[in-house]
């Protein structure tokens, strides 16, 4: 402690202060430095603690509701609890249709603002095409095998993914709490989900 | 190319695609007992990379082996805890 150049004067002083105070012997009074470097050592191996309680952690933010992009949050969800992550997906605007029951098995995709759909822009905005486009899809998730968004979300609520569908949103859409897949989370909003994304390794908005 | 491990359980995943074989293999990996060993037979050619990749990153498995076949992927997995 006496060796501690860059604190002895204040070290002193506060000894003095200290055996003044009734403290018995001043050389137990310890240097800030050294509680300093106390503090440091329990921070860090709280934080090592704490890490290895919590385990991995993943939040997503699905905001989506079109047939392509409801894809890529069920996806990342199911497999990363594969992986063993804790996983939440906040719904929030039309991702929300994502977890209504009733409207998760009709999502559309848009015949237009796709570049890459196989009808022009001004074919694509004809009355149906939408529908046109959707089926093509879905015709093609089927002849692949490539999993329903259905499968997707109960695959997701076994494996313990825990799906939040937006509180402002649902009243905003005129939905009702019923009308969610059995296990979804209701009355959550924005902090909510702050504090999961806080909390996570991996944060991803869709 | 040959098998040397005893196998406890073989899960088929031909036919699925992204992201089902990985679910799957991690929800057979689950039923097994420690030392264990899973095959897996995939028709989708991204399980190769996708089972390495989930078994690399996953605590309690290990990959043994994986074998490119003409039409099925094998793939064996230990769960180690």
């Amino acid at each position: 402690m006496s060796t501690d150049t860059s604190d002895t004067a204040a070290d002193g002083s506060r000894a003095e202060e200290a055996s003044r105070d009734g403290a018995s012997d001043p050389d137990e009074v310890p240097s800030r430095a050294e509680l300093a470097a106390r503090v440091e050592e329990l921070e860090s191996a709280l934080a090592e603690v704490s890490a290895a309680e919590s385990g991995k952690k993943m939040s997503i933010v699905a905001t989506k509701g079109t047939l392509d992009m409801a894809y890529p949050p069920l996806i990342l969800a199911s497999t990363a609890a594969a992986f063993g992550y804790d996983v939440t997906v906040f719904h929030t605007f039309w991702g929300l249709d994502i977890l209504h029951e009733e409207r998760s098995k009709n999502l559309k995709l848009s015949s237009v603002g796709n570049p890459n759909m196989p009808v022009p822009n001004v074919v694509g905005a004809l009355p149906g095409m939408d529908r046109v486009t959707t089926s093509m899809m879905e015709k093609k998730i089927d002849s692949n095998d490539t999993a329903t968004i259905e499968e997707l979300i109960e695959t997701s609520l076994e494996m313990g993914v825990e799906f939040q569908a937006c509180q402002m949103t649902i009243d905003l859409m005129g939905y009702d709490e019923d009308d969610f897949y059995d296990g979804v989370t209701t009355g959550v909003g924005a902090a909510t989900a702050i504090q999961d994304m806080a909390d996570s390794d991996i944060q991803l908005l869709v | 190319m040959s098998v040397k491990f005893d196998i406890a359980e073989t899960l088929d995943v031909k036919g699925a695609s992204c992201p089902m074989p990985v679910v799957k293999t991690k929800g057979a990996i689950d039923d097994l007992s420690a030392g264990e060993v899973l095959e897996v037979l995939a028709t989708d050619p991204g399980s190769m990379s996708d089972l390495d990749g989930w078994a690399t990153g996953t605590d309690g498995v290990e990959m043994l082996e994986q074998i490119e076949g003409d039409d099925v992927y094998k793939h064996y997995v230990r769960k180690t805890e």
